[in-house]
């Protein structure tokens, strides 16, 4: 299990203060990112009418992806417990190979360059991965 | 043999005909040493390594992340053959230097970062696309000389 130091969950609390408030479009980015970079991830939206990057179905699920994201920041003490419900959602319901996780997380680190190039010093990157990295694996918990 | 596209060949030409070597160079080993830190391990020799501002003012840091990022002007030269390009290079980092290939992967994802710090909006989901294939391709060929 990651271990997250003080200085870590200090480092994403005070980033994600900072750009918590454009939520929604770090959210659109990263999913628009990964099915364009990545495109096989697309086999996951086959749902979707409009497969495309931008389309209004890809934005929303920025948005909620990206919810999930902010209300794991408030739960950074206990991820695993936390994230439960989600990883029961994942595991059972959505059954998303975990190896996308990686592939989203990559995509929001991108963002975060892209949108905030000053902010995403080294510092806040290297606690910030740790984090998406913490995530996922809370996320993968109820899998097997 | 990688087959290219157009956009992909523009892409890639456009990006480092436009990247600053000594500000994106010194950028991204930087950040390679403190995101990954057991990258560490290959610089010994490199004095203050102790956190992010000593990593960021190391003179030998800076010297090393231009070297490195001029070694990618040979495979950005001759794209339709980067594995033979890299061959001499893949030996010294496997002979020589002694380095994990993983640690490959690492770099170039620093350089992906900085690159989209660097163009902002510029850096689309299209061009991140071809530049992460250049960079594959670069990672894979520095590591098939290892035996």
């Amino acid at each position: 299990m990651t271990t997250l130091t003080a200085k870590d969950k200090q480092t994403v609390k005070a980033f994600w203060a900072k750009v918590s408030g454009k939520s929604e479009d770090i959210g659109a980015a990263a999913v628009a990112r990964m099915l364009v970079v990545y495109p096989q991830t697309k086999t996951y939206f086959s749902h979707w009418q409009d497969q495309s990057p931008n389309s209004p179905a890809a934005r929303k699920h920025g948005k909620t992806v990206m919810m999930g994201v902010g209300d794991a920041v408030t739960k950074i003490d206990d991820l695993k417990e936390g994230l439960k419900e989600l990883s029961q959602l994942h595991a059972f319901t959505l059954r998303v190979d975990p190896a996308n996780f990686k592939i989203l997380s990559h995509n929001i680190l991108v963002v975060m360059a892209v949108m905030f190039p000053t902010d995403f010093t080294p510092d806040v990157h290297v606690s910030l991965d740790k984090f998406l990295a913490a995530l996922s694996l809370a996320l993968a918990e109820k899998y097997r | 043999m990688v087959e290219w596209t157009d956009f992909e060949r523009a892409t890639i030409k456009d990006i480092f005909s436009k990247i600053e070597y000594d500000v994106v160079g010194p950028a991204t080993l930087a950040r390679c040493l403190v995101v990954y830190p057991w990258t560490q391990r290959y610089f010994g020799k490199f004095g203050n390594l102790y956190n992010a501002a000593g990593i960021a003012e190391n003179a030998m840091v800076s010297k090393h992340g231009i070297t490195i990022l001029h070694g990618l002007d040979r495979a950005v030269k001759n794209m339709d053959d980067i594995k033979n390009t890299y061959a001499e290079l893949s030996v010294l980092h496997s002979e020589k230097l002694h380095v994990d290939p993983d640690n490959f992967k690492l770099l170039a994802d620093c350089l992906t970062i900085v690159v989209a710090a660097r163009f902002g909006n510029g850096f689309t989901g299209e061009v991140q696309a071809a530049f992460q294939k250049f960079m594959a391709v670069v990672v894979s060929s520095l590591g098939k000389q290892y035996h």
